[in-house]
């Protein structure tokens, strides 16, 4: 499958959107994700992140390939694990690290934190601490995008296709044919527990068969895979033939969240998967395709950079005052 | 003089504010074609399109969701929540959603949203159909309950509702569907301001709904024992009014309040927490008249005993006060 995948990218390389040099800023976006986890991962061990944290490293192919495919005024949304789908929409890093560290300049201004990110300037609708949320806030979004001429996206879990909420907005989108792509990013736990043994049917993807839906099944740490998929399923919903659900097979390199160190996931299992690291893949695609390995370590230095700044930056910044933040219970 | 029937005027709120603003959308299960179970929006679909009011499946929990969705995209959804016992179905969404955006997005966008659902008992409906699911949302901060007892009120606070920038639970008791009433005089009814509907020196009582019906009533037959109740309709259940109920108080020295629900968890004991809180020196007594810990039950008999009706009332405040009935 990856073979074919290559051959592919390298006979599209000369169509617009689909050249190694765009594939190298995809491939950039995807490394600001990661690195963002790993920061996130020790400020949160230095008690600078408060609460809990869901981190997506592994998984970064996914929003990515996606939002590729994505106008800026097309509507996202994510989950609990949303670091990803904030900063492949378009979320500033500087004002989403801020927002983890509880501080004013925070793209919430530090009322969100980790699990509810919300952007609406790029589209972000929201991230959803409850799961499924997304789900519903994005065949929302989509009423509003059929009127618009513009399209949205839902990320969930592999979990959140055993919620109300999948099955009740899947059955809604199809019945009035909304312009929404369903972004299952299946990383095979729900939580603590092997999707396998709590899943009927085996995949999710064929889900969206009893609802007369499009769907398929996408290797979710291959980028170039995403975005064709992505851009298909996009296309559809932009041109009035309704939605798609998309499963993208991935996996996360972190527990859960900050207090599970995944002990219930087999070690040949996560061998298996780190060898697929989507950054990896990304990497050995575009050296295949042409480019020299100056060319990704500049890259690789510009992203850990402007990291830096961001991380720095809302360190810096102050935390929300309680008598200036005059927050209201509604809008007068 | 013309009258108004409740639900007309709930129909036409909702036909006047779809005319008046293209954001606005009405949907809902069997709200479109068939006009609604309890025929309050019949003609809606025939005269706008099928872009504005339409049939949803019956999926409570992604009709809350898609409005929600919709809200901070540009729309301003009115939905049905058929009957206030189903609300327990689309909470999430309301309660983690809707109720959370204003703030939690500091600020950059409020949810223009509308929920109505008939409730209350006396229909004979049973354990779930008879509820009324107010309480289940007065603590949670960032939506609106409105609850109108007449139609003037129903059509200018459903106007209000429909304008307001915020998600607003819109209660409709069922026993009042068929109640006519004077036309509105001014267009539209503000939210979170309660009503003296009777003026009276020797009690307030306070009530929503079908409830402040019942209390007119109870008010006429305690006149005849020589006393005079004040009548206050609270018509919002948040944000609460609680300013007005001091204010009449301050005038009568006692308070009663009728809610149909349970003292324990309802909006009454909300209330009049407030009012021992901020009103205590005014107060001389203050009680509450609920229903039965029981859900609601079926038999008529049953039924009837266990709703607060204006006898009941009227009896509640003899008793307190020790004047026997006149007749």
């Amino acid at each position: 499958m990856a073979g074919t995948q290559t051959e592919r990218a390298r006979e599209h390389k000369d169509r617009p959107g689909e050249s190694p040099a765009e594939y190298l800023d995809r491939y950039g976006r995807m490394r600001l994700i990661r690195r963002f986890e790993q920061e996130i991962h020790g400020l949160f061990l230095k008690g600078e992140v408060h609460g809990t944290t869901h981190l997506s490293a592994g998984q970064e192919a996914v929003p990515v390939g996606v939002c590729s495919a994505l106008e800026p005024d097309d509507y996202a949304a994510g989950t609990y694990r949303g670091h990803g789908h904030a900063l492949a929409k378009g979320t500033d890093p500087e004002a989403l690290a801020a927002e983890m560290l509880g501080r004013a300049t925070g793209v919430c201004g530090g009322r969100a934190g980790s699990m509810n990110v919300i952007d609406l300037p790029n589209g972000l609708v929201g991230c959803f601490g409850i799961v499924g949320g997304s789900i519903a806030a994005a065949t929302g979004a989509a009423m509003s995008a059929q009127r618009q001429g513009r399209v949205a996206v839902a990320f969930f879990g592999d979990g959140a296709s055993n919620q109300g909420y999948f099955h009740e907005c899947l059955n809604w989108a199809q019945v009035f044919d909304l312009p929404v792509v369903y972004v299952c990013e299946n990383n095979f736990y729900g939580e603590f527990t092997p999707m396998a043994s709590v899943t009927a049917g085996g995949e999710i993807g064929i889900r969206a068969a009893s609802f007369g839906m499009q769907s398929q099944v996408v290797d979710g740490n291959d980028l170039w895979a995403v975005r064709e998929a992505a851009l298909e399923a996009v296309g559809r919903a932009r041109g009035g033939e309704g939605p798609t659900l998309l499963e993208c097979q991935t996996y996360r390199h972190y527990g859960h969240s900050k207090s599970d160190p995944a002990k219930y996931r087999p070690p040949d299992e996560v061998e298996r998967w780190l060898a697929r690291d989507p950054l990896d893949l990304a990497r050995a695609r575009l050296l295949d395709l042409g480019l020299s390995d100056d060319d990704l370590a500049s890259k690789d230095a510009e992203i850990d950079a402007e990291m830096g700044r961001a991380i720095e930056n809302a360190l810096a910044a102050p935390y929300p005052d309680p008598e200036q933040d005059s927050g209201t219970e509604f809008k007068e | 003089m013309s009258e108004l029937e409740f639900r007309t005027a709930i129909r036409d709120a909702i036909d006047e504010e779809i005319e008046r603003d293209p954001a606005v959308v009405f949907f809902g299960e069997d709200v479109a074609a068939p006009g609604g179970v309890f025929m309050t929006t019949p003609g809606l679909h025939d005269k706008h399109s099928q872009d504005r009011v339409f049939d949803t499946p019956i999926s409570e929990l992604a009709m809350a969701g898609a409005a929600f969705g919709a809200a901070v995209t540009g729309l301003r959804p009115v939905i049905e929540i058929m009957f206030g016992d189903f609300m327990a179905l689309p909470m999430d969404s309301l309660v983690n959603q809707s109720a959370k955006f204003w703030y939690v997005s500091n600020e950059q966008a409020s949810v223009p949203l509308v929920v109505r659902s008939a409730v209350g008992a006396g229909g004979r409906f049973g354990a779930m159909h008879s509820q009324i699911h107010a309480t289940w949302f007065q603590g949670i901060p960032g939506i609106k309950i409105v609850a109108p007892s007449n139609p003037a009120d129903a059509k200018g606070l459903l106007k209000s509702a429909i304008r307001d920038d915020n998600p607003v639970i819109f209660l409709e008791h069922k026993r009042l569907y068929s109640m006519k009433g004077p036309e509105p005089t001014e267009e539209t009814v503000p939210l979170g301001k309660a009503a003296v509907v009777r003026e009276g020196a020797d009690i307030t009582i306070v009530s929503a709904l079908r409830g402040v019906r019942d209390a007119l009533d109870a008010a006429e037959d305690l006149a005849g024992d020589g006393i005079d109740a004040e009548v206050l309709d609270i018509r919002s259940l948040r944000p609460l009014d609680h300013e007005t109920v001091l204010e009449s108080v301050a005038r009568t020295n006692r308070v009663m309040i009728v809610e149909e629900g349970t003292r324990v968890g309802g909006w009454a004991g909300n209330l009049l927490g407030i009012l021992a809180a901020e009103g205590l020196h005014d107060l001389d007594d203050a009680w509450i008249v609920a229903t039965d810990d029981t859900p609601a039950p079926y038999s008529p008999t049953l039924e009837d005993a266990w709703l607060p009706a204006g006898a009941e009332i009227a009896a509640a405040v003899r008793e307190r006060l020790g004047v026997a009935a006149a007749s």
